[in-house]
């Protein structure tokens, strides 16, 4: 094996990777804290109200990272997911299951900001259209790959059993992408993509874009937070477990 | 070949087959999944017969006309027209020249009589100044139109 190959490999392990994440996590917390202000700010005080929504269209600014993320989130626990089915790692479980309690919770917030913009807006909380259904579905998937995991006692299969489901779901994430250009629906077209240049005025597009940057580092700094608390949980029994400092305490 | 790289291969393989699946499906599913049929797609009979559906299209310029509690407008994909009459509260958004989707039945006169209105919003957000500059330029585009 290459020199590169043996570094990269290092980390995989929960015994290395414990102490690494414990030294980033205050980064992402910080980082987190200062995008959020930010964008906090420029939501409320900079972005100009909206000229046809009025102040409602503020939902935006935690609706839409919150979406991105629910969404994001997912393909990253299905990456992790079948990485650990191809390799065998134990670490990609850890990471997988660390990150479908915080997913859920990004699901969730997409759901109820969208229902209560949807209500002076539209005149709905809800609808079955393709998005709104596809987001909900979502959802249950990650509460159904924790159940599923929660429900199986030893570890190892219950990684292997959620990775399964986690993948199989997978398919769901373009499908919620693409639902507003599939078909008709009630909810909007995408204002910012790849594709063309954002629908929207600047400030407001950059109040956004830094509220998403604010909720990635929490999600990051969430996850690690959790995943040390898995890798500990799991690992009880090794020697270097009981060797650090804070469980010898 | 190596466990893994058998194990990867079938992952790869299982993704593949479940995308194709769920094309299938709802390549199948298609029209069931739209909210709504545009007025050109009734007039061509396309409409479920003797049951509720609903209509997306725009709320035609100067159509919106109100009798006492009753609101009557036209909603069209600029191609057909359908009146539509509702009794009931219109949301914040709903205005002439946007989008809605009207719920109901149509009547043995051709009018879709709504049990639900919703305003469908665009993807465009914007302050009012830029909202206005945009109006004058559309303005002025038209009266310099022959």
């Amino acid at each position: 094996m290459s020199n590169r190959l043996i570094n990269w490999f290092k980390f995989a392990s929960p015994q290395s990777f414990y102490p690494l994440a414990g030294r980033m996590i205050p980064w992402f917390w910080a980082l987190a804290a200062v995008f959020g202000i930010a964008g906090l700010w420029i939501s409320f005080f900079v972005a100009p109200t909206d000229a046809v929504q009025g102040e409602g269209y503020r939902i935006i600014f935690i609706h839409v990272p919150s979406s991105w993320m629910s969404m994001f989130i997912y393909l990253v626990m299905a990456a992790w997911a079948a990485l650990g089915l191809a390799l065998n790692t134990r670490l990609s479980g850890m990471m997988a299951q660390a990150l479908a309690p915080t997913g859920a919770l990004m699901a969730f917030i997409s759901l109820w900001t969208g229902a209560f913009w949807g209500k002076p807006m539209w005149g709905t909380w809800w609808v079955w259209d393709a998005r709104l259904t596809s987001e909900l579905i979502l959802f249950f998937l990650y509460i159904g790959f924790i159940a599923l995991q929660a429900a199986i006692d030893d570890p190892r299969r219950a990684d292997k059993a959620g990775a399964i489901l986690a993948l199989v779901g997978v398919v769901n994430v373009p499908i919620i992408y693409f639902s507003v250009k599939w078909w008709n629906t009630l909810h909007q077209g995408a204002s910012v993509s790849i594709a063309k240049s954002p629908s929207m005025a600047q400030t407001m597009l950059w109040g956004m874009l830094i509220m998403a940057l604010a909720f990635w580092m929490y999600s990051i700094a969430v996850a690690l937070m959790r995943v040390r608390a898995i890798i500990l949980e799991r690992e009880t029994h090794t020697e270097w477990v009981k060797e650090l400092s804070e469980v010898k305490q | 070949m190596k466990p893994r790289h058998k194990r990867t291969a079938i992952i790869a393989g299982g993704l593949a087959a479940i995308g194709i699946a769920a094309a299938f499906v709802l390549n199948a599913l298609d029209s069931n999944i739209a909210l709504y049929v545009t007025p050109s797609e009734v007039a061509a009979g396309k409409a479920p017969q003797g049951k509720a559906f609903r209509i997306g299209g725009m709320v035609k310029d100067g159509s919106l006309k109100r009798d006492s509690l009753t609101v009557h407008f036209i909603i069209t994909d600029t191609a057909k027209d359908i009146p539509v009459a509702y009794t009931g509260i219109l949301p914040d958004l709903f205005k002439e020249g946007k989008g809605a989707v009207v719920q109901g039945r149509l009547d043995a006169a051709g009018v879709f009589a709504a049990t639900e209105v919703l305003a469908k919003h665009d993807e465009n957000y914007m302050p009012p100044e830029a909202q206005h500059a945009v109006d004058q330029a559309q303005k002025a585009q038209k009266t310099l139109k022959p």
